[in-house]
């Protein structure tokens, strides 16, 4: 299905509700551990399990995280604000009841800024973002006729991140939740991954007229786990409302569930079949009160926030924009980025040297290029790499000091990749150090121009673009290891006679 | 030795006219045979409690025994116990035996208490008259054809047929000082956070507090100390220092200021009880007290306040009996809408399905702010009420309940006029100010209490103040004629 938001005459409008765990080393209102894996109900107490008499004391870790986000995203922290509870009934639900935030969340209204494609910023709006326990799970697997409880996951922290309707497209709408993403494990309040569930969110999408000042009925797309199905289950939703509209139907208000194999919405209830949640303060915890002390405190303990980062990146290092946002999209990739500029600037000794705007060019090309790619080839995070910073700073070094040309630079960067070792010794044992003897490369020339003499001719009569002939037959004599401006200098001499 | 009050018992264990066992064979045996009468217990532990007893004759024989060691009580069956059956009162927890100790059964463990049982009490604490228990009613020690009250029915019979020398007990609008007026001896609940509430099984939260029905009020006061405190297991429970209650037992009243809540004498009051108030109000002036007329406007709309908050939190709170983890499950359930629906309908009896039926709606969409805001504002109005009174009076003292104990199935049928029998009991629960009932005298042979509250954490001169007048009278040391006896026919 194709980009439906692009379909003329209408406008897409979408909200995001996303959930982010705390990485908290227990549980919000329990001693349990969080530790994702555990075998099932290992990691559920008394508390967790709902006992009879047992109540919930509040993990203040996980005040602090939120407060922190709020911090993040320029948004009011509440002086008081108060657990709720949020009522119905679900086996992995097991006081029958989730103590949530509801009329007086922790984080009350903020921002955050996107690019979209275009370069322009926009400005999303966060309505609030509040504090929740999670559910347990529901297993099916194995149990003919029978459903099992895991409750290792019931009660571990969430904040759940409430977005204005403020996005126009699904890219908008997965720029922001990388966005958040981003910020989330900049933070280090939640490991952002999204394969175990500790990030994932719902979308709330409506369609409307161009022009339209109501929003239309909306559907909430519940429970998306990767970035790419966020976008794929909003364009589908998407096309599927403007063809009911168009059929001469109406939206209806409901939950629908993305189903990833079958790249489709399809229906779980009505606004009719909504649960009543009956929510109500929840008389066994106090307000949580949060002072300017407290807040003042964690401020002081806000990392280089990626807006910040990247704004430093651009100054600094006389980066684009782009190259800056790219670098700064995740804390250890930026990491990445300033060590290898400054090893390259100076070399360990020297690392307070700062990289010159070339070197630090050609370390966000490289990172942000070969390297990424292959570590999204192989589905590796930065920290991962099979490449240190050191060994990149190595290889890059000897692009600048025309040891090898940027294209030999490639290959050698794939043996690293592939056997580990450094630059130097690949750059030795495969004799890929480049010619920068003007001796041997004019003797190369030499002998190209004496086997092509009806190009030679040919050039020489006016068909300039012959040169890049010339370059490439040099190029293959040399076995790639000519220095290429030297090349370039060496040959327009000897072509011009 | 079942005559003795808990203070002269632990005298008497001391100075070893007789041995910690001896005492808790005897009171064992009193147990037994009462409970074809009063139905006081839900489970004897007799096994562990002479396991207790034989441990604490130990810590006598080596003379490091505390202020409670060897001395006896009665859990309400609403308190967790380890290893032992703890039913709530409810078909519904039949079959659960709790793995954990609550904090106030751990307290007094640890101060070397003996466990004798768990005790009779209405299912879940909702009730006033102890009819509503799955394991039948409790039987009034004075007159076995009337309620004890409730919802600690059985902690408060026990205690008047002296079958425990003490019993903990829970009050959430009247549970122990209403049983307690209705049995003739004394109860307390203590201020809201002043015990812990862990692992004693919820109610309506905000207002569920632990306390303890006993003998006389030094005999409380022995207990008090012992089983308060803040519990970081419970965030609810208030961090600051518990005060040696004995030791202000016997405080002079010269001064003190006692306010008479206009509101409650003026109708519905039984004219003979109000005479009997009146009489122990005498005594008061006698002791040095003045008496002071205190208005409380909002105070008569705390039945009503009452029965929006307590069924709402009820509803929520007992929404974890679901027969998914413990407790009673249904047979052959065909799905799991199946499993809730019949579990639920099978384990709890009418009332509690009453107040999770009501709370639910109170809660519900479209219903919440008529109810549940509005019953929460009026909290608020009363709240205010009990401190504009504790601004000019020291302790409020009035009738604990309107009248003496009725017969069983009196009001059985008819919810409103039981939940009018805490009419008088309920706003301390939802200022959560602290308040006692002592028995005060006699109407038709019945007892009658009087009831005492306080400002928040005021329960040492709320002892101070009881221990005076149990003093002056022996209302207290009156014993049910067929419990008088040592050994029970």
């Amino acid at each position: 299905m194709s980009d439906s938001s692009s379909k003329t005459g209408w406008e897409t409008v979408i909200g995001l509700e996303i959930h982010a765990q705390l990485s908290t080393a227990s549980k919000i209102f329990s001693g349990s551990p969080t530790a994702y894996g555990a075998p099932p109900n290992s990691q559920a107490n008394l508390v967790d399990l709902a006992y009879p008499g047992v109540l919930p004391v509040l993990n203040t870790e996980a005040v602090r995280m939120a407060v922190k986000f709020g911090l993040a995203v320029d948004a009011t922290i509440a002086a008081r604000s108060v657990f709720a509870r949020k009522n119905y009934f679900y086996p992995d639900l097991p006081k029958g009841y989730q103590i949530s935030q509801y009329e007086l969340p922790v984080v009350g209204p903020g921002h955050m800024d996107i690019v979209l494609d275009d370069g322009t910023k926009k400005r999303v709006g966060i309505t609030r973002a509040h504090l929740e326990e999670d559910a347990g799970k529901s297993l099916h697997e194995g149990l003919p006729k029978q459903s099992g409880i895991d409750l290792n996951r019931a009660g571990t922290p969430l904040i759940e991140i409430v977005s204005e309707p403020d996005m126009r497209s699904a890219k908008e709408a997965v720029a922001y939740l990388k966005k958040v993403h981003t910020l989330v494990r900049y933070l280090e309040i939640c490991d952002g991954n999204m394969q175990e569930g500790s990030f994932r969110c719902d979308a709330n999408v409506s369609v409307r007229k161009v022009g339209a000042e109501k929003f239309g009925t909306r559907a909430e797309i519940k429970n998306i786990n990767s970035f790419r199905f966020v976008e794929k289950a909003i364009n589908y939703e998407v096309a599927r409302q403007i063809d009911v509209i168009e059929g001469g139907g109406k939206v209806v208000q409901e939950t629908r569930l993305y189903d990833p194999d079958k790249g489709e919405t399809r229906s779980m209830r009505s606004k009719e079949e909504a649960n009543d949640y009956r929510y109500f303060p929840d008389p066994d915890l106090l307000p949580v009160e949060i002072d300017a002390a407290y807040i003042a405190k964690v401020k002081t303990s806000l990392p280089e926030l990626p807006d910040q980062k990247a704004a430093r990146f651009a100054s600094q290092f006389g980066l684009s924009e782009y190259d800056a946002g790219v670098l700064t999209s995740s804390k250890e990739l930026a990491a990445y980025y300033e060590q290898v500029a400054k090893l390259l600037a100076g070399g360990p000794n020297q690392s307070n040297r700062q990289p010159s705007k070339e070197q630090a060019k050609l370390v966000a090309n490289w990172v942000a290029g070969s390297l990424a790619a292959a570590l999204n080839e192989h589905n590796l995070e930065i920290g991962e790499s099979r490449i240190d910073a050191a060994r990149l700073a190595g290889l890059l070094g000897r692009i600048a000091d025309n040891t090898i040309s940027g294209k030999i630079a490639k290959d050698v960067f794939e043996a690293m990749w592939a056997d580990g070792k450094d630059a130097d010794a690949i750059i030795e044992s495969k004799g890929l150090k480049q010619i920068t003897d003007s001796g041997a490369i004019e003797k190369a020339i030499d002998e190209v121009m004496a086997r092509n003499p009806g190009q030679l001719a040919d050039y020489r009569s006016g068909k300039d673009k012959l040169f890049g002939f010339f370059v490439g037959q040099v190029m293959k004599a040399t076995g790639g290891k000519a220095n290429p401006a030297q090349l370039n200098d060496l040959l327009k001499q000897k072509l011009a006679g | 030795m079942h005559t003795s009050t808990l203070s002269e018992l632990a005298k008497k264990l001391r100075a070893k006219e007789f041995s910690v066992t001896e005492l808790t064979q005897g009171l064992l045996g009193r147990i037994a045979a009462a409970q074809p009468k009063l139905n006081a217990f839900i489970t004897v532990t007799a096994e562990s409690a002479l396991s207790q007893a034989k441990a604490a004759d130990g810590l006598f024989a080596t003379g490091s025994a505390g202020p409670l060691t060897g001395l006896p009580l009665a859990h309400k069956d609403i308190f967790c116990t380890q290893g032992v059956k703890t039913s709530c009162g409810s078909k519904m927890l039949d079959n659960f035996v709790s793995p954990y100790d609550a904090t106030v059964v751990e307290k007094l463990s640890a101060a070397g208490m003996v466990m004798l049982g768990k005790t009779n009490m209405d299912e879940f604490a909702m009730g006033s008259s102890n009819e509503t228990s799955y394991y039948g009613p409790v039987r009034n020690p004075w007159d076995s054809s009337l309620v004890p009250g409730g919802s600690s029915g059985g902690s408060a019979a026990a205690v008047a047929a002296r079958l425990a020398p003490i019993a903990t007990a829970t009050d959430t609008g009247g549970s122990i000082r209403q049983p307690a007026s209705l049995c003739g001896v004394t109860g307390i609940k203590p201020t809201y956070g002043r015990v812990s509430r862990y692992g004693m099984i919820a109610f309506a939260s905000s207002l569920d507090q632990g306390g303890l029905i006993a003998q006389s009020a030094e005999d409380a006061a022995m207990v008090l100390g012992a089983m308060s405190g803040f519990d970081p297991r419970d965030s609810t429970s208030v961090d600051t220092p518990v005060p040696n209650y004995v030791e202000t037992l016997n405080a002079p009243l010269t001064g003190l200021r006692i306010g008479l809540i206009k509101e409650f004498f003026e109708k519905g009051l039984d004219a003979n009880v109000e005479k009997l108030i009146r009489d122990a109000l005498k005594v008061y002036e006698k002791l040095g007290a003045k008496l002071i007329e205190v208005k409380l406007p909002a105070l008569p709309l705390s039945v009503p306040t009452y029965y929006v908050v307590a069924p709402a939190e009820c509803s929520s709170n007992l929404a974890r009996f679901d027969g998914v983890r413990y407790g009673y499950r249904a047979q052959d359930p065909k799905d799991l809408m199946d499993l809730y629906k019949r579990s639920r309908g099978e384990g709890f009896g009418a009332e509690v399905k009453r107040r999770i039926m009501t709370g639910t709606y109170v809660l519900s969409a479209g219903y919440y702010d008529a109810y549940y805001l509005k019953a929460q504002r009026v909290r608020q109005l009363i709240n205010q009420d009990f401190k504009r009174a504790f601004e000019s009076v020291d302790v409020l003292i009035g009738p604990t309940a309107p009248d003496v104990a009725f017969a069983i199935g009196a009001k059985a049928s008819d919810p409103i006029q039981m939940y009018l029998n805490d009419i008088y009991t309920i706003g301390a629960n939802l200022a959560g100010v602290p308040a006692l009932s002592i028995p005060c005298g006699f109407v038709r042979d019945l007892p009658v209490g009087l009831q005492i509250a306080g400002p928040h954490f005021a329960e040492a001169r709320l002892l101070n103040v009881a221990h005076a007048y149990q003093k002056e009278t022996d209302w207290h040391r009156r014993i049910p004629a067929a419990f008088a006896q040592e050994k029970l026919s």
